[in-house]
């Protein structure tokens, strides 16, 4: 009962979506959104989950003063006054909600980003070496395709940022096309073994 | 320089962030913390607003009472943490999961074999320019050798050795290229913000 129901649940609904993919009727494309809607306030459930455990996690550092505990005071006052804000006063375009989405979360977001360009160069400059043929060829077509997207490709040579277009349009798309393809595959594969209940590693536990 | 706090707010932040190509200090963590904590509230609301109101009370208070299933679904969540009965969580997760997997399956093979294919085969009518029918051939060669590179089932040897390592060549300059533009992608980012301190903060430039 404790396996056999969940493992059932998942089978028939995997089934029914498989199933309702082919059969283009108004209802069952109703029926298709109707499970969309449940599943979007399932996932809202998940989220309120996981909120709780970060609160309950920050809140446990801050009892026990565990190190850097000050900054869980940060990271649970600004959840909640971003919550706050948002569920009093709204998210129209011009509310405070989108004021600190603007000027707080997307600022700190973006740096953060932008951060890795520097961690991202560096790493390449210790870890990249022209030790092999294969090497040679990651290590070149990187180059190209970065200096040929910068204004001053062009300058080196005019049909700089054609060549890095061409290198992204034709032997990347290939290689991404195959490992595209072999994702697929797996993924599918991975579908077939959860539906039909070969992969359980998601129910967890013993019992 | 600008008057307005909150491009003061965004600036200081910025310079928060950008302080840990110093070292990691007290300046960062807040930034950081700050940044978790902001997110999900932001989230918080979001969700509210996008995903619970609309889905769920709001059909529950027209009296479309089909949508206490996602909400029981949905409690069944809560289980986790009275542990005699903890295992019922497995029911939304079970429907989630299969909804997920069953839906996958024609999409994967839809968007990501199908279309793909679709792209690669070589036709007469790609040699209508001679050019990009050469390179319509590149990708069919570069895509069959990078498949074959991952195919496991025999041993790389004779043409299947030679081919896999035309593929490797081609996962190659494809793993460079993804590599050069997404560097150059965090590199737009960092003149955004480097943009944004010297215009809208500074007013060093327009």
């Amino acid at each position: 009962m404790k396996r056999r129901l969940p493992l059932a649940i998942c089978f028939i609904m995997g089934l029914v979506m498989i199933v309702q993919f082919f059969i283009p009727h108004p209802t069952s494309l109703a029926f298709s959104s109707v499970i969309y809607k449940w599943i979007i306030v399932l996932m809202a459930f998940a989220l309120v989950l996981a909120i709780g455990n970060l609160i309950r996690h920050h809140g446990e550092k801050i009892r026990r003063r565990k190190e850097d505990w000050p900054y869980s005071i940060v990271t649970l006052a600004g959840m909640v006054a971003m919550a706050a804000i948002g569920l009093t006063w709204g998210i129209a375009s011009d509310s405070l909600y989108q004021k600190i989405f603007l000027n707080v979360m997307a600022p700190l977001g973006g740096t953060m980003f932008a951060l890795l360009a520097y961690y991202m160069a560096s790493a390449a400059y210790r870890a990249f070496r022209a030790r092999s043929l294969e090497a040679t060829l990651l290590l070149v077509s990187a180059f190209i395709v970065m200096i040929g997207f910068m204004p001053f490709g062009q300058y080196l040579h005019p049909r700089f940022p054609a060549f890095a277009e061409w290198i992204m349009t034709v032997p990347n798309m290939a290689s991404q096309r195959g490992i595209l393809l072999g994702v697929a595959f797996g993924s599918i594969a991975t579908a077939l073994k959860i539906i039909l209940g070969i992969e359980r590693s998601w129910l967890g536990g013993k019992d | 320089m600008s008057g307005d706090p909150w491009i003061w707010i965004g600036a200081v932040l910025t310079l928060m962030i950008f302080s840990f190509l110093y070292k990691d200090n007290p300046f960062y963590k807040f930034g950081e913390h700050l940044f978790v904590g902001v997110a999900n509230g932001y989230y918080i609301v979001y969700y509210w607003h996008n995903a619970l109101k609309p889905n769920l009370f709001e059909p529950l208070s027209a009296g479309q009472f089909l949508y206490v299933v996602p909400l029981l679904l949905g409690l069944l969540y809560f289980t986790r943490f009275i542990p005699r009965i903890s295992w019922l969580v497995r029911i939304p997760i079970g429907f989630t999961i299969g909804w997920g997997a069953g839906l996958s399956i024609p999409a994967y093979f839809q968007a990501d074999v199908l279309r793909q294919l679709e792209g690669t085969v070589v036709t007469p009518a790609t040699f209508s320019n001679t050019l990009h029918g050469i390179y319509a051939v590149i990708i069919l060669i570069g895509v069959a050798c990078t498949l074959i590179y991952f195919y496991f089932s025999r041993e790389h040897k004779g043409v299947l050795g030679s081919a896999s390592k035309l593929g490797i060549m081609f996962i190659m300059i494809g793993f460079g290229a993804s590599f050069g533009y997404t560097v150059m992608a965090r590199v737009s980012l960092l003149i955004g913000r480097i943009q944004f301190l010297l215009g809208p903060w500074l007013g060093l430039i327009d």
